[in-house]
């Protein structure tokens, strides 16, 4: 599993920090490493970029990289998600699907 | 001294401390604290990279000079593959040309203890004289970290602040002067894994002389060098030795990842004390940020989409019209200065020069002035507030469609009002590549100068309504869609052309909403504009003298009889007609007249006379001089902007076969002209100053005036291949 699949209030461990050197360096200085847990807190209304939540940190990527991290097991309960969070999730999804 | 001269390395009795840390930490504000009344802003050579300086302001230990204090730009690491991330190395170790600073002040935001720890770390590694600045302590309120635990970490003074109430800042001030005899290095066992150690040691012995040191610190470099140096990085000044021993060594660690062994280590150094910084040492709930529930409003679909329009709009209100008052005063003031000077000094080549030239030039910098003022305050305002980022973040999927940085979007809405101060908002992004694609492509949007010439164009050669369609009107909405259409394409392919540049990934950090510090805020706005002027007045001002050189000299005598009405009773109207008939006729045989008249050949084919082709050089001051200038030509003389005889002199002028000279099709292939072509040297000027070289400008120039000229062809000879006239 990516962190581009993971759902909107989901946190998940990370198990590898794909992507070109310089971007997946930059992530792991900031604390992204392999067993730091994420949380994708929302999605930008447009669809695009992700909202991560990450050692107390916001940092927003774009779900293209978000794709090159990979992730293990949903752990912990899917926080209560925010409704403006799902409902641009649900639009993304139909704009994948055109 | 210029700011170029302070980043040499030439030897300075005065210490220098520089503060570094994260993005968002309240190092800034740490600054302003720290400096009181001397900051200044500069730029570092050859990147448009702020540089704030100050000096300590506390009193003198001994006989010494008081601190000189550097803040430079906010970074996550010290790692780099650009030239601007190589400032903060550079800048803290002295290398690059860099002055060697005798002290580090980190500055950590207590609120994301170990994420900052991380570049404290590199810090203590590379054996920097260093004294951490626990910031804003006192916002952690369910569990505060101890600066006592972290100074113990590290072995390097810790104190808690606060920059935003000044907490603390007198503590740090002494601990600072403390720091500058003691001089703390710190220590921290990394267990970086043993292959690594190797590696590490084998980059180490290629170091080159000029950057070796303690053991420690080019064991540091050699890490530095390590996760810095790539096939095809952009960073300069490295050693070529240096560099090749980094690719060997990287292409000789089959199957091992170096960046995360180094990263990891350190992280695990950090996670194992992370428990022992904190004064109560129990694990801590991840409580919602209240920022998370602001966001949940300002970046909802509907009412977040809504905040931004009307924030958008606000900015653009300002700059469009609240500007305004200010501006007629300078140049009313400016028009003052000129009458002053004219009755004072004698009439000669002197005075003209002084009020139409020297002065005429300070008018044109000073102008831009409130315009400045005010973008610098929204942006400021926007930064601190921690706001600017969500407009990335909003914005990020629409202008990454179009190649440009999701911080883009201010400066391109700033540049409906003025190119200038867009071009200098364009240092809220980071990457160089990003910064001048958007300069090149922000003269496009239509700014506030072309609306005078605009109004006269459409005014004069366009009926007010075609049966019940508004054609006045709806021409000038068409212009402005006409414009972003132009600007996004030309983003778009500039984008792929001659700006290409490797996409970055977004990393975007959306920092906890804060309320903006209006005072700080204030004093950026007025260092800013001050060095706007300190850059870009100097060349304005040169550019303003030749224009007006161009377009007055050679001079006609002034005994020369002008027309042949001279000779009847001069009432006061008759003397002013022949005071404007003189300045047409002076225009005429002026550089510029003849230059005009020499490029008539090469504008007809886009339906222009000479007498366009003057007022094209003379809106090279500005765009809306070129009604001014249009009115001398015509020798009507000066003109405001309603300039109601202009246009009826537009209309009424012929050809030599009798029909009018200037009919729709050429003033809409006036307008498209006007609408793409670089007629603004203040814009060059600025882009000079920014990216520091002619070649930009030169570019800037070339390509707009390019496509202005083959959309005017376009369109009229289009037109008359249709059968307008």
């Amino acid at each position: 599993m990516n962190l581009g699949e993971v759902h909107v209030g989901q946190a998940v461990t990370i198990q590898n920090v794909g992507g070109a050197r310089g971007f997946r360096r930059r992530l792991m200085e900031l604390g992204l490493i392999p067993g730091t847990s994420v949380q994708v807190v929302a999605v930008a209304p447009l669809g695009d970029p992700l909202k991560l939540r990450v050692r107390g940190c916001t940092l927003s990527i774009r779900r293209a990289e978000a794709c090159s991290i990979d992730v293990s097991g949903v752990n912990g309960a899917a926080q209560p998600v925010a409704p403006a969070a799902t409902m641009s999730a649900a639009r993304l999804e139909v704009g994948i699907g055109v | 001294m210029t700011s170029q001269a302070s980043v040499s390395t030439t030897v300075s009795p005065r210490p220098t401390v520089v503060i570094v840390g994260n993005p968002n930490v309240g190092k800034t504000s740490l600054f302003n604290r720290l400096t009181g009344q001397s900051a200044r802003v500069g730029n570092y050579p050859g990147i448009t990279v702020e540089r704030l300086v100050g000096t300590l302001s506390s009193p003198v230990r001994g006989n010494g000079l008081a601190p000189e204090v550097v803040d430079i730009p906010g970074t996550y690491s010290l790692a780099a593959r650009s030239p601007e991330e190589q400032i903060a190395i550079g800048a803290i170790l002295g290398l690059f040309a860099h002055a060697k600073p005798d002290l580090v002040v980190f500055v950590v935001d207590a609120g994301q203890l170990v994420r900052n720890l991380y570049l404290a770390l590199q810090l203590v590694e590379l054996q920097v004289p260093l004294v951490i600045a626990l910031n804003m302590v006192d916002e952690v309120t369910d569990d505060p970290p101890n600066a006592a635990s972290v100074s113990e970490l590290f072995r390097v003074p810790c104190i808690a602040t606060n920059g935003r109430t000044g907490a603390g800042a007198q503590e740090l001030k002494g601990a600072i002067l403390d720091a500058l005899d003691a001089r703390p290095t710190g220590r921290a066992e990394v267990a970086y894994p043993p292959e690594l150690k190797k590696d590490r040691d084998r980059v180490a012995d290629a170091l080159p002389k000029a950057w070796r040191s303690s053991v420690e610190r080019d064991r540091a470099l050699a890490l530095w060098a390590l996760s810095s140096v790539d096939e095809d990085d952009e960073l300069s000044d490295i050693d070529p030795t240096l560099r090749q021993r980094c690719l060997d060594v990287r292409n000789d660690a089959v199957g091992r990842d170096l960046d995360q062994e180094i990263i990891v280590s350190r992280y695990a150094f950090l996670d194992a004390h992370e428990r022992t910084l904190y004064q109560n040492p129990i694990a801590r709930a991840q409580k919602e940020r209240a920022s998370e529930r602001v966001d949940r409003f300002l970046l909802h679909p509907f009412f977040g989409f809504a905040f931004f329009i009307l924030a958008m709009l606000l900015v653009f209100q300002a700059l469009f019209s609240w500007s305004e008052p200010a501006i007629s005063l300078i140049e009313q003031m400016v028009v003052l200065a000129q009458e002053l000077a004219g009755k004072w000094l004698p009439e000669g080549f002197f005075r003209a020069l002084l009020t139409e030239g020297v002065l005429g030039g300070v008018g044109n910098v000073i102008v831009f002035i409130p315009q400045i003022a005010l973008l610098f305050l929204f942006i400021g305002l926007l930064e601190d507030s921690g706001y600017m980022a969500r407009v990335a973040y909003l914005m990020d999927r629409i202008m990454k469609a179009l190649g440009l940085h999701g911080r883009a979007f201010v400066p391109m809405l700033s540049g409906f009002a003025c190119a200038v101060p867009a071009i200098l908002a364009t240092r809220t992004m980071e990457r160089k590549r990003d910064r001048l694609l958007t300069m090149l492509v922000v003269p496009l949007m239509t700014c506030s100068a072309r609306l005078p010439v605009y109004t006269l164009i459409v005014g004069a050669l366009f009926p007010k309504t075609f049966g019940w369609f508004p054609v006045q009107a709806g021409l000038m909405v068409a212009l402005y869609v006409f414009a972003l259409v132009m600007t996004l394409f030309c983003a778009w392919v500039l984008g792929r052309t001659v700006v290409r540049g490797r996409r970055i990934p977004l990393i975007l950090e959306l920092p906890p909403y804060r309320l903006p510090q209006l005072p700080i805020v204030l004093k950026m706005v007025g260092q800013r504009s001050l060095s706007f002027l300190r850059e870009a007045g100097g060349v304005i001002l040169v550019c303003t003298i030749a224009l007006w050189i161009l377009l007055s000299f050679p001079r006609i005598p002034s005994t020369a009889n002008v027309t042949n009405t001279a000779n009847i009773a001069d009432s006061a109207e008759t003397l002013h007609a022949q005071e404007n008939e003189r300045a047409h006729l002076q225009l005429e045989q002026s550089y510029g007249g003849r230059l005009g008249k020499f490029l008539e050949p090469a504008i007809q084919p886009l339906g222009f006379d000479w007498k366009i082709g003057v007022g094209l050089i003379g809106a090279f001051a500005a765009r809306e001089v070129f009604v001014s200038t249009l009115g001398l030509v015509y020798g009507i003389g000066d003109l405001d902007d309603e300039a109601l005889p202009l246009r009826e002199r537009i209309r009424n002028e012929r050809n030599p076969s009798g029909g009018p000279r200037y009919t729709p099709l050429m003033g809409l292939s006036l307008l498209v002209f006007f609408a793409l072509a670089c007629q603004c040297m203040s814009t060059l000027a600025v882009v000079q100053r920014e990216t520091q070289s002619w070649r930009w400008p030169a570019f800037m120039l070339a390509y707009m005036t390019a496509l202005a000229y083959v959309a005017s062809l376009l369109v009229y000879q289009g037109g008359r291949w249709i059968g307008f006239t």
